[in-house]
């Protein structure tokens, strides 16, 4: 087991897998020469080439459907979107080209691309660098859509999109990077479908995802030193297919439910875990599920409006309070 | 081409019209459901293309008028028939309508319906080609219309970058859907655009097969030869309006005539008459056959072939 930055665990599984086939190949903006904006692609250009590792114009929706068209004949493409903002720009490809092609031509064709994208706040990067988008992709029939939390979850379940048939979005997070963590030494391939259980307990179930993990077991921390309070954290590391069961057998066990996301609440991830709730378990329920989300305004830059905006793990504390009729 | 060829080469281009003609019949019947895009007048541009090309060893990539280009590529007209019939014996079990034709074991990679969209699929498959190696080039069939999204000079850019195997076949059919070339768009020869993205590129005569073909063949030598993409212009027009849902409202009747005098079919007819490679009464029977062909056995299979199932509904989502 080495501890490695989340960084690090990209690159690895970009070099396992890139060793192993020579199909796969890396392509985005500066994700060659200068080794990717976040170093996660550090080495590879020398080590593959320039035929194998591209960097491309800054046309994120010909260079994302160039690497499509690519997937249709056998290449195995991971495509780095240097922010989930820019994938706006790319959403026609994505949604209209890799998501629907294997449904509209009756199976004939896939696209097994592997799309990487940081989306979150980071530091005051302002509104147009640091919004989320996972709710938007999660809706979208065709799409695998999976989001790290940890290094070794950045590691294997980006080896497991490169060999999965489907396109895989894959979201990571700008200040995530740099975060460590242990990573097996042997290879790992992450389930690409279900949750994990982060912190096993019985008073209380946190649901987050990414960065909201983070801030689910943080919250849990002080609940159980403070409070005496035993919360129950579920990683929803895959958040399409998202693992109904999952969500039903915590839910079952602690009768309550907080979802926690750093994006908007609207149309959100939240929204859509209490609708799974209120199906498969809403009898087992002792409160109503309350969501923790950003607030809905595009992202500020002062740094006083952008910490107002995000939800932070102080915040998961009060809400789990108010459900429990402690605060 | 030998001469006999070419006899074969108009009963592709007349089965062609006879096909879309009836595609048109039973969409005003409703057998045929959707948005339907009809190929009349263009006849010699995929014609033309195709025969200069490899039909099944060339990928071939268009927008939604694209029941003919997959004709071209080498796929069963009954199962493209059975597909607008929404059936399950369709090329795509019926997921996919006339604007989603794919075909691939004759490497025809698909239409698709957003405007643009190909460019970079067809760059993407071109990039493939040259990781993997091998002889095939890509063909991107679209519209002139098609040049005024973002795609296409994103997609110029990387494919003249990258030397990258694809003949771009811009059919000029002077309409973006319901707005003339004229109105829309600030030049007016779609093979200057490409000046700006250091790309070869050449126009000619859409309505004449023997011009087509010989234009194509030095296009597919060139990007074959790999010296890099090569955008082909075929200057053409479509007899009916952009969809079947489209009054035609926007086209100044003396110039539909116009073109309608230059009709594709017409060009070689007269021309293979003159050769004395053709009779009028050979024609006829051409056509009568095709006729019949169409009837009893594309649309007959298309009608007794069973619907897909609800219980599949979600088959095909996810591998």
């Amino acid at each position: 087991m080495a501890e490695l930055t989340y960084w690090q665990a990209i690159q690895r599984a970009h070099d396992e897998e890139m060793e192993r086939d020579p199909m796969v190949i890396t392509m985005g903006i500066d994700v060659g020469v200068l080794g990717g904006t976040y170093k996660a692609t550090t080495g590879l250009y020398n080590k593959y080439g320039p035929l194998r590792v591209i960097d491309t114009p800054i046309s994120e929706n010909s260079y994302t459907g160039l690497g499509i068209g690519a997937s249709f004949l056998g290449i195995k493409p991971i495509i780095e979107i240097m922010s989930v903002n820019f994938a706006w720009l790319a959403m026609d490809q994505i949604m209209n080209s890799a998501a629907k092609v294997r449904y509209m031509s009756g199976g004939q064709l896939t696209a097994p691309v592997v799309i990487r994208t940081p989306g979150g706040a980071a530091h005051q990067l302002g509104a147009q660098h640091s919004a989320r988008m996972e709710r938007v992709f999660m809706g979208t029939p065709g799409l695998r859509v999976v989001t790290p939390s940890s290094p070794k979850q950045a590691y294997g379940l980006l080896k497991s999109a490169v060999r999965s048939p489907d396109p895989v979005f894959i979201n990571e997070h700008e200040l995530m990077y740099n975060i460590k963590g242990d990573v097996p030494d042997e290879e790992y391939l992450h389930p690409l479908e279900g949750s994990e259980i982060s912190r096993s307990g019985t008073d209380v179930t946190l649901f987050g995802y990414n960065i909201s993990v983070l801030w689910c077991l943080n919250a849990a921390d002080i609940l159980a030193r403070q409070h005496g309070i035993n919360a129950e954290v579920i990683d929803l590391y895959a958040l399409s297919p998202i693992d109904r069961t999952g969500i039903r057998k915590s839910v079952s066990k602690t009768h309550r439910a907080v979802i926690v996301e750093e994006d908007e609440g609207p149309v959100g991830v939240g929204s859509e875990i209490i609708s799974i709730i209120n199906e498969e378990c809403f009898y087992e329920l002792d409160a109503a599920p309350i969501r923790v989300h950003a607030k809905h305004v595009p992202i500020p830059y002062s740094h006083i409006l952008e910490k107002a905006a995000i939800p932070n793990p102080e915040d998961v504390v009060q809400t789990v309070l108010k459900l429990l009729g402690k605060s | 081409m030998e001469l006999a060829e070419k006899k074969r080469v108009l009963r592709d281009m007349l089965f062609a019209r006879r096909f879309e003609e009836r595609c048109y019949q039973d969409y005003v019947q409703r057998k045929i459901g959707g948005f339907l895009h009809l190929y009349p007048g263009q006849e010699a541009c995929a014609q033309g293309v195709m025969e200069a090309a490899r039909p099944g060893f060339d990928y071939v990539i268009t927008g939604y008028r694209d029941h003919v280009h997959a004709i071209r590529c080498g796929t069963d007209p009954k199962i493209i028939m059975a597909e607008l019939y929404g059936k399950e014996t369709g090329c795509c079990k019926g997921r996919g309508g006339s604007m989603h034709i794919f075909d691939v074991s004759h490497r025809f990679m698909g239409g698709y319906a957003l405007v643009g969209g190909p460019f970079p699929l067809a760059a993407g498959m071109a990039k493939a080609i040259q990781l993997k190696g091998g002889a095939e080039i890509v063909i991107c069939f679209l519209g002139d219309a098609a040049n005024n999204q973002g795609s296409f000079h994103e997609t110029m850019n990387m494919c003249s970058l990258w030397k990258l195997p694809v003949l771009f076949i811009c059919e000029n059919n002077l309409y973006g859907i319901g707005t003339s070339i004229y109105r829309s768009t600030a030049v007016i020869d779609q093979y200057k655009r490409l000046n700006g993205n250091n790309v070869e590129s050449d126009v000619c005569d859409g309505q004449d097969f023997d011009i087509v073909y010989e234009h194509a063949k030095k296009a597919v030598e060139y990007v074959r030869g790999r010296k890099g993409p090569y955008f082909l212009e075929l200057k053409t027009y479509r007899f009916r309006g952009h969809s079947m849902s489209d009054s035609n409202a926007y086209r100044d009747k003396t110039e539909e005539e116009t073109w309608k005098k230059r009709d594709p079919l017409n060009i070689l007819y007269e021309r293979l008459i003159q050769e004395k490679i053709l009779t009028a009464d050979e024609y006829a029977a051409m056509d009568q056959e095709i006729m019949s062909f169409i009837d009893h056995e594309v649309v007959a299979f298309a009608n007794e072939s069973p619907e897909p199932v609800p219980e599949d509904l979600e088959k095909y989502v996810l591998a």
